[in-house]
């Protein structure tokens, strides 16, 4: 793709990301900030396309590691944040029960 | 070219992105928003290998390698977050971070390697990469180590740091430019390690209370990378998604800097600057009662309401267990008590909730600060556990104050008034706390859970 069709995704991009998360409440800043750092996970795609069209050993081992780096990523950072957010619920539904 | 349906995936898989970080923003989303965005990873990762035959020339290569590294990293991933315990989210979160930066790092290295791209827009947004993606690894790293106490969680403040830090940042653009001049090899492993240094200066004077702010930055950090390794390899998703992340967790990091009052580059270099007492007489000169734990546990014997205010100091010594005992003596003492929990105490959105939560604390004791707040006139003894700026007068009565504005409990309104702390040193915000000097306040030095164990002994025997 060229350049300038890049260029036009990524301001974009800025504006959407900006725009998403302006509203957020403070008690979700950390499941939040969480979240987003599972999300940039994904450079996991990154790793595979470089390592499956590796023609050296030095590329190769290199890309093994970026892969193992960016699933911990991804895949911890997911559940992380499931863990956390699982915090927040059954907090609640103990408060509706005790004030019933 | 890649295959259209490929293209398509990576869109959905995008849009997924984007209304996971919608979901997130709001609590009853949260869960579910968290979930989409892991299934945008998944169907990302898993149309990854079905870029064709002209990508990869022929066939993906090392197919098998590369199946057993994602099956180890996501088993190291998976085992670690499950295992971690809820105190330790935060340096979770800023490993995890961190390894990502790493790897963006690492790709834009292999592409450095193997391509040697003419395009100087290219080279620009592989050496980008390198650096952003560095830093962040080893920013990140050393935050780690700090909310791990595997090293002090106090500023580091080396001789001079100040002018290395500005030293080796200007090496590292020197060494970039020079790089995108003439792109050699060795010149790259420079740039690398200049940059793994960087990121280590640049966390080293933050202290321990800001560090969960740069834990916030340092993932907008490696969002940005991630997104100019996406330009070095051509790939939309990765520059929707790296750059969805830093733009999101640029306006995060600003957010939680302004909810804890105070402004982001204080955060980051608050340390080499003087801090500014707001009074003429510095806490040193100043006359504060002291008192001995039997002291504190007789005040405590003798109230009829008590209210407790946990605050980071009680995080880092990880005393949640010890308050709870405590508690739980007065309570069967017949004395009424609250935890007072100010919305940004300890730093993390939800700290204390979780904190106290995991220490079996009932919950109809924690009180929110708008519903305790009238309490505090008719309460015999304010216990404040580690807190400080949260409890700081200045945040109403002081306009000159940096924290001016930020809601606080409104401990110097209580009878009494006991601080657990472990020096004089002022809160993070870096101003005095007039309640600190009041006749009607006592304080007991030391680490929270030492003193805390020291006054549950002395009420024991009464």
């Amino acid at each position: 793709m060229d350049a300038i069709s890049l260029l036009t995704i990524f301001i974009l991009s800025i504006f959407v990301g900006i725009e998403v998360v302006s509203k957020v409440s403070a008690i979700l800043h950390t499941p939040l900030m969480s979240g987003a750092n599972a999300i940039h996970g994904v450079v996991l795609v990154g790793a595979i396309l470089v390592t499956g069209k590796a023609t050296d050993n030095v590329q190769l081992y290199l890309g093994l590691v970026a892969i193992v780096l960016a699933a911990i990523n991804m895949v911890g950072g997911f559940v992380v944040t499931d863990r956390m957010l699982e915090m927040f619920k059954p907090k609640k539904a103990e408060k509706e029960e005790v004030s019933k | 070219m890649t295959p259209t349906w490929v293209r398509v995936a990576e869109l959905l898989a995008a849009v997924l992105f984007i209304l996971a970080l919608k979901g997130l923003s709001s609590p009853k989303t949260a869960r579910r928003g968290n979930l989409l965005g892991a299934a945008g990873a998944a169907i990302a990762t898993a149309v990854a290998f079905f870029y064709g035959q002209k990508f990869y020339g022929g066939p993906v290569q090392h197919l098998p390698e590369i199946l057993i590294a994602i099956a180890i990293g996501s088993i190291i991933g998976w085992v670690a977050a499950r295992r971690v315990q809820m105190t330790q989210m935060p340096q979770m979160v800023a490993l995890f971070n961190g390894v990502g930066g790493g790897a963006a790092a690492v790709i834009s290295v292999i592409e450095f390697l193997s391509v040697h791209s003419e395009s100087a827009a290219i080279l620009t947004a592989t050496i980008f990469t390198v650096v952003v993606g560095s830093v962040s690894f080893t920013g990140s790293l050393l935050t780690f180590a700090k909310l791990q106490e595997l090293m002090t969680s106090r500023p580091v403040v080396i001789p001079l740091g100040r002018f290395i830090t500005i030293g080796v940042a200007v090496a590292t653009v020197v060494t970039a430019v020079a790089l995108i001049l003439n792109p050699t090899n060795s010149l790259l492993w420079l740039l690398l390690g200049l940059s793994l240094v960087l990121g280590i200066l640049l966390v080293l004077p933050v202290g321990g209370a800001d560090v969960p702010i740069v834990i916030s930055l340092l993932n907008a950090f490696t969002g940005l990378s991630v997104a100019a390794s996406g330009y070095v390899l051509n790939n939309v998703l990765l520059i929707v998604a790296g750059t969805l992340v830093g733009a999101s967790g640029t306006l995060l990091t600003r957010m939680m800097a302004q909810a804890m009052g105070r402004p982001l580059t204080n955060t980051l270099f608050g340390a080499f600057k003087k801090r500014v007492a707001s009074s003429a007489v510095s806490s040193e000169d100043r006359p504060v009662k002291s008192a001995s734990p039997q002291d504190v546990a007789i005040m405590l014997a003798y109230a009829r309401k008590v209210i407790i205010v946990p605050g980071y100091g009680l995080a880092v010594a990880q005393a949640q267990n010890t308050i709870r005992e405590l508690v739980e003596l007065l309570v069967a003492k017949g004395i009424e008590v609250d935890y007072a929990i100010h919305p940004v105490a300890g730093r993390m959105p939800g700290h204390m909730n979780v904190l106290l939560a995991e220490a079996n604390v009932p919950y109809e004791q924690l009180k929110e600060m708008d519903e305790i707040n009238p309490e505090f006139p008719g309460t015999d003894v304010a216990l404040v556990v580690g807190a400080n700026d949260v409890v700081n007068p200045a945040a109403r009565d002081d306009k000159s104050a940096p924290i001016y504005g930020m809601p606080i409990l409104n401990v110097d309104q209580a009878q009494q008034v006991v601080f657990l702390k472990r020096s004089m040193r002022p809160g993070f915000a870096g101003i005095e706390n007039e309640v600190l000097f009041d006749p009607k306040t006592s304080l007991l030095f030391g680490d929270a859970k030492d003193s805390l164990t020291k006054v549950v002994g002395a009420l024991k025997s009464l």
